[in-house]
């Protein structure tokens, strides 16, 4: 068959293991796992615009601390509900005009505003600067969500932890309580907490953090049992370590990714609770903003100044997608398995 | 020997997957042949492309999959050109499958009746009664028990050998001419094991098929199959008749498989393994991709990668120590000890085969 | 199966009952009495209607007597509309509120079921990057903004639909497909992951390798396998619709008890608010009872094991 093909002499010499063939040499750069995420999360676009987009939003609205437009508060009836105005920009509703009787006029015009004012996004029925109130309002709802969220964080993996850690009697008696807290609609309960704790941020951050700990204390229940039997773990409980260290030393470390993923879709819900509860008057109140407010607001004067109501709704909205796509990203760069599920 | 039919024959196949990393060059060349009624057992490591042969026979590869060159002759039809609705004929009629784990190859919401009887309502337009009580002979035939009563059990109230012979009896329903068994029985209990091979062996002498075997297992092989090929890195490296590879190895990567098996007259404990890794298809290596795991490499195996020589008529290894330049080397012993045995028995058969057949004649 | 349901229906009383004596006592801390004006009534007269709510008596007995009355639905008077039982105001509200929901659950659920079906058997596609684009915006926005979204450009602008009241299907077109969004963005998103694991697994090859085509092979297998589990999401999504009915009722004028719990709330009704609670816990629980029934009836493993166990 291929006897006869002529080849080189010292073909047939005998390597030794010097000559540059290493039997274990493995062809792939080895990475750590946070590392390998990494690479999988900058592969989504989707999540890595998102990323951007919170990067700049809570710039924007924490910088509105040290500089804003105008001061969000300051009231000036003369001015009430002008549209948005852009410096040298003449589309229609970016120009101050607005649509009165059939008739575009300049609504800048009939306050006596002069030429050299603009309000980027206009004025609400108090003559307050709409971007203003929004940048405002949006960092409001953003503390609120991060400082709920870190509650319901905090909450829910102890909760889960000791659950699953605890297992037996004490676990089925926790997860009881749970089922009992998931069969009242969640609304309900933050209400009712609401009107005890009188209206207002901390209580808003309160009720929040009390009804949402229940998925994080699930899921970090399930990691925990699971966990709980891994060899390193039974061999760390051989070795004497006390239960408290090794859920600090080997329990956190591995839970982290299901924490992490999990806070990124808490934050987005904590919005949604705060907007809601403000769009229906028992949250947050004037002269303070969120976006629930300002959407409260706008809602007013919706059928003939529609852009009260539009901006805030749009800056609710693009926040509320860039957590969920960037929750979505982190979730399939930590765990590749689920990237088929998608 | 019986005449010799040739019903399948992969030549030169070379299948890439084109994934996210680059392209990886699953099997490359890959030629062998069935005949009808025989076993053929491909043995090799998880990746060594094994599994992408069979699907590949089947019409069953990954949309990723791209066939670079190479046929597979069916009669005298390439699977390979056929459309998608001439695969699914053949597909569980002419041709089927029994797949590695039976825990998941059932679909657990469908009653197994219904499942076994499917292929006979696909392929025969058979009406659903009819088919059912064929479903039964078929269970009663791959050995369930109280099959009247089990047809309408649903897969999860079945053991693992249990569900293994439903998937057999659905791979037999069309009295099929190939059955490619992919790991039937790695994922069942060792005892398990050598029932599920017991009956497979059974079947195939009652309803004569062709079998093509996929393992990684060399153990299992001796009893099963009647001609072997060893794959490593998505080519065939070795093949010959079952006594030829077991007893007469020329590929340094049979050797390895051999001495990693326990047999029983394996003296000591020490069951040595091939050391290393399989290379990575995504690059493999210039000339011999089992260079850097082998004891006996030489400097032509990473220049060129070996062709095919013969040994005898049915035994071939792609391997340069066969070349007759090449220098004779040492086998481990443990082959040693084979070879010698396989001698003997060749012996023993000659003068089997001087003596006149007496015995014969008396009964 | 009847010990099962036995145990069920003992947790569903038990839960009714915990969350009964909370609200209870919670509303027993509030500020605020059944009297706007108190200062102006004589002493007397605050006597006349404390007695008239029962606030006379001490708290436990109260406590008993609310306990006794809920379970025949008498829940008080209401503080708001004082001359109305609060069992009549929810009795009169809670079936446009139904309607509502179950409307929206029924569309979410089947279009959610269609989409995210599509988007599987289509993986990688056009179609499969809608499906996901389609999920993330019904996850994302909320549904009051997507309620007035639908009432300034549907009813307003192209005058279709009525943009409030109640009083006819058309008037619950907008509402409900509000309402709808959430239920349906959040079944496709499960019936795509549910059906691209079932799409990926060896029974599926099997089918395949039994020479069945693709199509009959979602028609026979993969449907069925994805969609059972879908059972499991409809409590999670009547929480949703509830709480968007909320706010949804609200924005549309629509005389429901969600809008309701909000007036009472505005309005420091307590026993409205506490009847209301009550509610909607038990519509909850009976929900998610009727899930677990379904899917032990639907799922042929689990039903084996109840029946063993």
């Amino acid at each position: 068959m291929a006897d006869e093909i002529k080849l080189p002499a010292g073909s047939f010499d005998k390597l030794t293991k010097g000559d540059n063939l290493d039997s274990e040499k493995i062809a792939a750069p080895s990475l750590t796992f946070a590392q390998d995420a990494w690479r999988r999360l900058k592969k989504n676009k989707g999540a890595v615009i998102s990323m951007w987009i919170l990067v700049f939003f809570f710039i924007l609205a924490f910088g509105s601390l040290i500089w804003s437009p105008h001061n969000p508060n300051a009231v000036n009836p003369q001015f009430a509900n002008l549209p948005p105005k852009w410096p040298g920009v003449g589309i229609n509703g970016f120009n101050g005009t607005l649509v009165q009787a059939g008739h575009r006029v300049n609504a800048y015009a009939q306050a006596g505003a002069g030429s050299s004012i603009h309000y980027w996004l206009g004025t609400d029925y108090l003559g307050r600067d709409l971007l203003s109130r929004i940048l405002f309002g949006t960092r409001i709802s953003l503390i609120i969500a991060v400082v709920a969220t870190f509650f319901d964080l905090t909450i829910g993996v102890t909760y889960g932890i000791f659950s699953g850690w605890k297992g037996g009697r004490v676990d089925t008696f926790m997860q009881r309580v749970i089922e009992i807290i998931l069969s009242i609609p969640n609304l309900v309960v933050i209400v009712l907490l609401i009107l005890i704790l009188k209206p207002g941020m901390t209580s808003i951050i309160l009720a929040i953090a009390f009804t949402g700990w229940t998925t994080m204390a699930r899921l970090v229940r399930a990691q925990t049992l699971e966990i709980k039997e891994q060899e390193y773990v039974l061999a760390a409980e051989t070795l004497g370590e006390s239960s408290w260290k090794i859920a600090f030393k080997h329990l956190l470390p591995n839970l982290s990714s299901v924490i992490i993923i999990q806070t990124m879709f808490t934050i987005p819900n904590a919005i949604f609770f705060e907007a809601l509860l403000s769009y229906i008057g028992i949250g947050i109140s004037s002269p303070k903003a969120s976006l629930g407010t300002l959407l409260n607001d706008g809602q007013k004067n919706f059928q003939f100044l529609p852009y009260q109501m539009w901006y805030p709704a749009i800056v609710l909205s693009i926040i509320m997608i860039a957590f969920n796509l960037f929750g979505d990203g982190l979730r399939d760069a930590f765990d590749p398995q689920s990237q088929s599920r998608g | 020997m019986e005449s010799k039919e040739k019903i399948l024959e992969v030549k030169d196949l070379t299948i890439n997957f084109n994934t996210y990393a680059g392209t990886v060059k699953a099997i490359r060349d890959v030629s062998f042949d069935l005949n009808k009624g025989e076993t053929l057992a491909i043995v090799g490591e998880s990746g060594s492309g094994k599994t992408v042969t069979t699907r590949s026979i089947m019409g069953l590869n990954a949309s990723n999959a791209d066939v670079a060159k190479g046929s597979i002759m069916f009669h005298d039809k390439d699977i390979l050109k056929m459309s998608d609705k001439e695969i699914e004929a053949m597909r569980g009629a002419e041709i089927a499958e029994i797949f590695q784990d039976p825990m998941t190859s059932l679909d657990p919401t469908m009653k197994i009746g219904r499942q076994i009887a499917e292929p006979l309502m696909i392929h025969k337009g058979m009406k659903k009664d009819k088919a059912m009580s064929q479903a039964l002979e078929m269970m009663k035939l791959v050995g369930i028990t109280d099959a009247e009563h089990r047809i309408n059990d649903y897969p999860h109230q079945f053991s693992g050998g249990m569900r293994q012979r439903i998937v057999i009896a659905i791979a037999l329903i069309n009295y099929p001419e190939i059955i490619i068994a992919d790991e039937p029985t790695t994922a069942l209990d060792v005892t398990i094991q050598a029932q599920i091979l017991r009956l497979m062996k059974e079947l195939q002498d009652k309803i004569s098929t062709s079998i093509i075997f996929i393992t990684h297992d060399l153990g299992v092989v001796a009893g099963m199959a009647d001609r072997v090929a060893v794959m490593y890195a998505g080519k065939i490296v070795e093949f010959g008749t079952v006594d030829e590879i077991f007893y007469d190895p020329k590929h340094p990567y049979t050797w390895g498989l051999l001495n990693s098996m326990p047999t029983m007259d394996t003296a000591d404990d020490s069951l040595p393994s091939i050391p290393g890794t399989p290379p990575d298809l995504l690059d493999p290596p210039k000339g011999d991709s089992f260079a850097p795991r082998n004891a006996y490499a030489m400097k032509i195996d990473t220049e060129q990668e070996p062709p095919f020589f013969k040994v005898s008529d049915t035994h071939y290894a792609a391997t340069w120590l066969l070349h007759p330049d090449a220098p004779e080397v040492t086998p481990p012993a443990q082959i040693i000890e084979r070879q010698k045995k396989y001698k003997e028995m060749q012996q023993e058969l000659a003068e089997e085969a001087k003596k006149p057949v007496k015995e014969e004649e008396e009964l | 199966m009847a010990r099962y349901l036995g145990k069920r229906i003992f947790y569903l009383v038990l839960t009714l009952f915990i969350v009964t004596t909370l609200t209870f006592f919670l509303m027993k801390l509030m500020p605020g009495t059944p009297l706007t004006n108190q200062e102006k009534l004589s002493p007397s007269q605050i006597h006349l209607i404390y007695k008239q709510y029962g606030l006379d008596k001490p708290v436990w007995l109260q406590y008993i007597e609310y306990l006794i009355n809920a379970t025949h639905g008498d829940f008080g008077t209401s503080f708001q509309f004082s001359d109305q039982p609060v069992s009549y105001l929810i009795s009169s509200r809670i079936g446009a509120s139904i309607q509502l929901g179950v409307q929206a659950m029924v569309l979410g659920v089947i279009v959610g079921i269609v989409i995210g079906a599509f988007g599987a058997v289509k993986r990688n596609t056009w179609m499969d990057s809608a499906t996901t684009i389609i999920s993330i915006l019904g996850i994302s926005i909320p549904s009051f903004v997507l309620a007035v979204v639908l009432q300034y450009f549907i009813g307003l602008k192209l005058g279709w639909f009525p943009i409030a009241d109640w009083g006819g299907f058309s008037y619950t077109v907008l509402p409900t497909l509000a309402l709808a969004m959430a239920p349906l963005a959040e079944s496709a998103r499960f019936v795509r992951t549910e059906m691209v694991d079932v799409l990926s697994s060896d029974y599926i090859e099997l089918a395949r390798a039994k020479g069945m085509s693709k199509t009959g092979v979602i028609y026979h297998h993969a449907l069925r396998n994805s969609l059972i589990p879908l059972v499991t999401i409809i409590g999670p999504v009547a929480v949703n619709i509830m709480t968007g009915s909320m706010v949804i009722e609200n924005i549309f004028s629509i005389p429901g008890i969600g809008n309701q719990f909000v007036q009472s709330v505005l309005t420091n009704d307590y026993p409205t608010i506490m009847g209301l609670t009550i509610v909607y816990c038990f519509m909850l629980t009976v929900v998610l009872l009727l899930t677990d029934i379904v899917y032990g009836i639907i799922d042929p493993r689990i039903r084996i094991t109840e029946n063993r166990g």
